[in-house]
C-alpha cells in the first residue's frame, strides 16, 4: 500500500510543533522569574514532549519505513521539519515566552478539540488525551497574559511589545494548503477556518482583558509548514540532536 | 510593603475518603495562582484528587515553648486510648 503522504505531512506538522517548542520551554528550565514558574513551565515543556512522541510515531508508522519518533526528532534537518515559524521564535523575556504560548495554546486547544472527532481514529485518540493538557495550558497561559497585560506600565509595554512581534507569525496556523483541504475533505482534520472562528473568539476575549492592542497589520511570515525556517531552527537542532548526531545510537 | 509574593501552604486529598493532608507550601500573589502553582508543584505525580491552599499568615500555630503545659498531661493517661475493649469479630475493620 502506498504511504499516505498527506496524512504523514499533517502529522509531522503537529509532532514538529509539539518538539520544537517543547524544546524551546524547556530552555528556560532553571532560568525562570521564580520556583514555581519554572516547574510550571518545565512541565508544560514536557507535556508537549510527550505529545510530539504520539504524533511522531504515528507519522513514522504512516510513513512505513521504519522510523519512530526517535528517528524522526533527531534525525532529521530543518529543511525536513514541519512547525510553524512561531514555535521556534526565540524565548525573548519572560512575556515574550508566555505571549507566543497563549497564541499557540489558543489555536492547539481549538484544533485538537475537533481533532478528537477525527475520522482517523488514532488521530482522534491522541488528540483526545492531548485536549486535557492543551486546556490547562491554555487556561494558564490566557490567565498570566492578562495579568502581565493589565499589570503595571512596565509588564503592559513588554506584553504589547510581545504581541506586536508574535502577531505576524500567527496567519500561518490557519493558512490552509492542499495538504488541509484535502485531509479536511476527507474528514481527517477540521477546516481550518472553523479554528480560526475559535481563535480569534478566545485572542479578541483574553487580548481585551489584557488592555492589548492586536496590531494593524496584515502582513503574515509562513513557510514552516512546508519546511522552509527562519535560522532559529538550526540552532535548535544544534543543542537537541547533538548527542544523536555525535553518538549515533547512544544508550545508556 | 514587601515586593515578595505571600506564603500559601498547601493541602492536598490523596484518594476520595481521605482528608487533606499537608504537603508543603509556596509563594504566589493571589489564591488562584496558589491554586495552579500547587497543582503544578505538588501533583504532577497523580498525588491528589482536590487542593486546597491557606495563606500561612492565617494559620495559628501552638508555640513549642508552651509543649509542656499543652501535651505532657496526656503523657501518662492511657486509660484515654480506648484500647481496653474486646472488640466483637463481626464489628469487623475499625
Amino acid at each position: 500500500m502506498k504511504a499516505d503522504s498527506d496524512l504523514f505531512e499533517f502529522l509531522l506538522r503537529m509532532g514538529d510543533n509539539t518538539l520544537v517548542l517543547g524544546h524551546r520551554v524547556s530552555e528556560w528550565c532553571g532560568h525562570s522569574p521564580v520556583l514555581e514558574e519554572d516547574i510550571a513551565l518545565a512541565n508544560v515543556a514536557l507535556d508537549l514532549i510527550g505529545q510530539t512522541r504520539m504524533w511522531l510515531d504515528f507519522a513514522g508508522d504512516v510513513e512505513g519505513k521504519g522510523r519512530d519518533a526517535d528517528a524522526l526528532a533527531f534525525r532529521r534537518d530543518v529543511w525536513d521539519f514541519r512547525n510553524i515559524l512561531l514555535v521556534e521564535r526565540p524565548n525573548g523575556n519572560f512575556g515574550d515566552t508566555l505571549m507566543r504560548q497563549f497564541l499557540f495554546d489558543a489555536w492547539y486547544h481549538a484544533i485538537l478539540s475537533r481533532l478528537a472527532g477525527s475520522s482517523d481514529d488514532r488521530i482522534a485518540a491522541i488528540a483526545a488525551k492531548a485536549v486535557k493538557e492543551a486546556a490547562y495550558h491554555l487556561e494558564r497561559s490566557a490567565d498570566l497574559v492578562v495579568r502581565l497585560g493589565d499589570g503595571t506600565t512596565e509588564s503592559h509595554a513588554k506584553m504589547q511589545a510581545a504581541l506586536d512581534d508574535f502577531w505576524p507569525y500567527t496567519g500561518e496556523m490557519f493558512a490552509a494548503d492542499t495538504i488541509d483541504t484535502s485531509l479536511t475533505s476527507r474528514g481527517v482534520i477540521p477546516n481550518l477556518a472553523e479554528v480560526r472562528d475559535e481563535w480569534d473568539e478566545t485572542v479578541n476575549r483574553v487580548l481585551a482583558d489584557a488592555t492589548l492592542e492586536i496590531p494593524d497589520g496584515t502582513y503574515q511570515h509562513k513557510g514552516g509548514k512546508q519546511g522552509t525556517h527562519t535560522e532559529h531552527l538550526g540552532h535548535i537542532l544544534t543543542e537537541m540532536q547533538f548527542l544523536q548526531r555525535a553518538y549515533p545510537d547512544a544508550s545508556w | 510593603m514587601s515586593r515578595e509574593w505571600p506564603l500559601w501552604e498547601v493541602f492536598i486529598r490523596g484518594q476520595h475518603g481521605l482528608s487533606h493532608r499537608h504537603v508543603g507550601s509556596l509563594h504566589a500573589p493571589d489564591a488562584e495562582m496558589a491554586i495552579r502553582n500547587a497543582r503544578d508543584v505538588y501533583t504532577r505525580r497523580n498525588e491528589g484528587v482536590s487542593i486546597w491552599v491557606v495563606k500561612a499568615v492565617d494559620i495559628t500555630a501552638t508555640s513549642p515553648g508552651e509543649k509542656g503545659p499543652l501535651f505532657e498531661p496526656s503523657n501518662d493517661k492511657i486509660y484515654r486510648h480506648p484500647t481496653f475493649f474486646n472488640i466483637p469479630d463481626e464489628v469487623g475493620a475499625m
